[in-house]
């Protein structure tokens, strides 16, 4: 096994396709990663177990390509921010207009309308909404005057579709359309064709229009949510959250954990292994009992207790899995570690009365050092699906979103039995690819170091 | 071999006795905690009991007072008032579990309503027992033939076909799958139940098929997850088999490539083979509290969880420890049978 140069492992590394595959995934995860670091302000993902932040989206949304396999497409959720603004005044009379231009292409009635707005006024402004049709139907919507201010004051609030004063006004209008609306909802109303009860496709313009006499009020933010039942491209869970932002963030944090707990294990054990078979006789005798005794705890329990009793941060989950991720290398690595020992150069060494340490760094620990990369490869997946499987349970560090915490949500909300897929096979699918993009290489590197197993 | 023997189990007992006592030490707090709760619980509801008692007192500091002293009686008689970590309550503890004395759960019961907590390990383990080791021998039957007739054709497509399956299905988390699984067979195509507890009781005379049928879910998905990484490990032994010089010599004389194969060969790879199936036997106990948790089997594995859920401290050790007898023993059988059946060992004095 340690005939072989880091040349000729490189060499016929790239000459198997497993490896290049496994390498080819793994460019593909970190790139992802870094993308994500760098592009989703890391505000979002702190803020992924804060309700609040996810407000504006939509409640167990399909991803939207899933239209794409469609007949009958599903109307996909819109936030609409940027409305044209015009104002107009004469002599005392001010009319500002937000116009919220969108094209409504689906068979499906959208969930609701939400128009949320924060204004800055003095006296009571008139607030009138109105809704222009592709037909070229204006419907009215609603009329309110904002609450009486003497001062200059700042005023948030939102209109729903719910809101029983515009169902009021719809059904005032009932003469344009030719079948009954009393019992219908009012996206129903103002998103149907006016002859039967279905979506009419096209182009609708929301109209919010201010009037006001002698001042000037001025609105800060304005936008209208069109609640659709698609959004984004992994849709969203029962929570509203993007499921895109979870995925994207469990990869760095996957690659992060798996990486430093299989790194440092095989640090540890190689060191471990090495120093126990080098020194022999007692050192061994009693390094290998210690070995023996974390060989034989149940890892999981222990891992669940650990975690429910200490902490259940990341970080200090990643040390626990540090302690039972170590033993089986020392073993194999102290196995390797007696044969090298009995080698001439070793022994020429040991005559020449070198140091412990510098023999072990210098001559015995490069020698397993194609050994230690294709193990680091090989134990990542494990470390991975360790984390995810503890996060299932609901034990992992609920401030970071990993895919295994996205799994729980989904278990928890009964995601199987909702038909809700794209909760449940995405984070899964990445904690595989992950994992396979490390097997690959571990298998490869390993056929490399036992040709045996190659022909 | 009797030395060594006796070594071994030296070993095990020696780390059975760790695990319980790192078990012990880290729930201890808490469960020290939780007694004395306990105990002034149980100091107030004999005063609400008795109203004569609750009238006699004159002020609340004189109530107060009155249950303070009687909860100090109590934890002095029960041995409270020392420190969870002092050696003689540590050792009683240790001493009492071993004897698999649990104690009383605090909130869980087993199914016939008893919270003595061997009661409930009891009920539940025939049930892990009866999942995860009829899935491990199925796993290995398949995966000794399929690992035994792709080391036959190395290269094939047989080979290709099951090294790769086996490489795929080892890196997806086994629940993930169970999870799909439920997904696809129990509320899309509705096959088979989504939760694998039996709806009937444990008396009802079609018990045992209906829990069979609520299995099949859980067995299906083990086993298609297993079965590829153990026929790629047996591969890889027989692999190494194959290219030994006494089956060259057979081929040379004749002998046929399958009678090769499944005689000479795998008799020779037995010894590892055997070793992991003992392993592997054990170490499906463990993965079970996640299997068990998604499935819903009413197993150790779910007991666990359960207790982890609610803090069930007398339950976690127990069943802790149980997990770590099972675990081992069949350790310790796999030293055992490595060592029978590898000469090197069997031969040497040590």
């Amino acid at each position: 096994m340690s005939n072989i140069t880091s040349q000729d492992i490189k060499k016929e590394f790239f000459r198997s396709k497993m490896g290049i595959a496994g390498i080819i995934i793994l460019t593909i995860l970190i790139s992802t990663s870094v993308v994500t670091i760098v592009t989703i302000p890391v505000e979002t993902f702190q803020e992924w177990n804060n309700p609040g932040s996810w407000i504006t989206y939509p409640k167990a949304a399909t991803p939207v390509w899933v239209n794409l396999f469609l007949m009958e497409k599903i109307p996909e959720h819109k936030i609409l921010t940027e409305p044209k603004i015009n104002d107009f005044s004469n002599n005392e009379m001010n009319l500002s207009s937000y116009q919220f231009n969108f094209n409504f292409e689906y068979d499906q009635f959208p969930n609701d309308f939400i128009y949320s707005y924060s204004t800055k006024y003095q006296d009571s402004p008139l607030l009138e909404m109105t809704v222009m049709r592709p037909d070229g139907m204006k419907l009215k919507l609603i009329s309110v005057a904002l609450p009486y201010s003497s001062t200059n004051t700042i005023h948030d609030d939102k209109i729903f579709s719910t809101d029983a004063m515009l169902k009021k006004e719809l059904v005032m209008q009932n003469e344009k359309f030719d079948f009954n609306i009393d019992k219908l909802s009012s996206e129903e109303i103002v998103f149907s064709k006016t002859e039967t009860n279905e979506p009419l496709k096209g182009n609708y313009v929301f109209v919010i229009e201010t009037y006001e006499i002698d001042k000037k009020s001025e609105i800060i933010e304005s936008n209208l949510i069109i609640g659709g039942k698609a959004f984004g491209i992994m849709g969203t869970d029962e929570l509203r959250r993007d499921l895109a932002i979870g995925l994207l963030w469990g990869t760095p944090l996957a690659l992060f954990i798996g990486l430093v707990v299989s790194v440092a294990s095989v640090v540890m054990g190689l060191i471990y292994g090495v120093y126990s078979g080098f020194k022999g006789k007692k050192t061994d005798e009693a390094l290998m009992r210690f070995n023996d005794v974390i060989y034989a705890l149940p890892a999981l329990p222990f891992l669940i207790i650990l975690s429910v009793t200490i902490s259940n941060s990341i970080f200090v989950m990643i040390g626990f899995l540090m302690i039972f991720g170590w033993v089986g290398i020392a073993k194999v690595s102290r196995s390797m570690s007696l044969q090298i020992k009995t080698r001439g150069y070793v022994e020429a060494a040991s005559m020449m009365g070198q140091k412990d340490s510098k023999m072990i760094f210098k001559h015995i620990l490069p020698q397993l050092l194609p050994y230690a990369f294709a193990s680091v490869a090989i134990s990542v997946p494990a470390a991975i699906t360790t984390e995810a499987g503890l996060s299932f349970l609901g034990l992992g560090d609920p401030s970071f979103p990993t895919w295994g915490q996205i799994l729980h949500d989904a278990n928890t909300f009964g995601a199987a039995a909702r038909g809700l897929w794209w909760w449940i096979v995405p984070p899964g699918v990445m904690i595989a690819i992950t994992g396979l993009a490390f097997v690959f290489i571990g298998n490869a590197l390993d056929s490399i170091i036992n040709p045996k197993l190659k022909r | 071999m009797k030395k060594y023997i006796a070594k071994r189990a030296a070993t095990m007992f020696g780390v059975l006795l760790i695990t319980l006592l790192i078990t012990i030490m880290l729930v201890g707090s808490n469960m020290d905690t939780i007694l004395k709760q306990g105990v002034v619980f149980q100091v107030r509801s004999e005063i609400t009991e008795n109203p004569e008692i609750a009238q006699s007192f004159s002020s609340v500091q004189e109530f107060e007072g009155y249950i303070q002293d009687r909860t100090d009686e109590r934890i002095k008689t029960l041995g409270l008032d020392e420190p969870w970590y002092s050696p003689q309550r540590i050792g009683l503890t240790m001493y009492k579990i071993i004897l698999l004395d649990f104690g009383q759960a605090t909130f869980l019961t087993s199914d016939v309503g008893s919270s003595d907590v061997k009661d409930i390990i009891f009920e539940k383990l025939p049930r892990t027992i009866l999942l995860f080791t009829t899935a491990t021998i199925l796993i290995s039957i398949i995966g000794i033939f399929v690992g035994a007739l792709s080391a036959s054709k190395i290269g094939s497509t047989v080979d290709r076909i099951t090294s790769s399956f086996a490489i795929i299905s080892s890196s997806f988390p086994v629940w993930w799958i169970g999870m799909l699984m439920i997904f696809l067979f129990a509320f899309t195509y509705q096959i088979f139940p989504a939760r694998a507890t039996p709806d009937i009781l444990p008396s009802d005379p079609g018990y045992i098929g209906s829990l069979l049928y609520h299995m099949t879910l859980p067995l299906i998905t083990i086993v298609m997850i297993g079965f590829g990484s153990w026929a790629y490990l047996v591969r890889n032994f027989m692999v190494g088999i194959m290219q030994e010089d006494f089956i060259t010599a057979k081929k040379a004389i004749g002998i046929k490539q399958s009678k090769i194969t499944y005689t000479h060969a795998l008799k020779n790879a037995a010894p590892p083979i055997i070793t992991i199936l003992a392993l592997s036997l054990s170490g499906s106990l463990g993965g079970a509290i996640i299997t068990e948790a998604v499935f819903d089997w009413p197993g150790m594995g779910r007991l666990y969880f359960e207790a982890i859920t609610v803090m069930d401290l007398p339950v976690i050790i127990g069943a802790t420890y149980i997990l770590t007898v099972f675990f081992l023993v069949s350790i310790f059988i796999a030293d055992l049978l490595y060592g029978y059946f590898d000469p090197r060992i069997r031969t040497n004095t040590e």
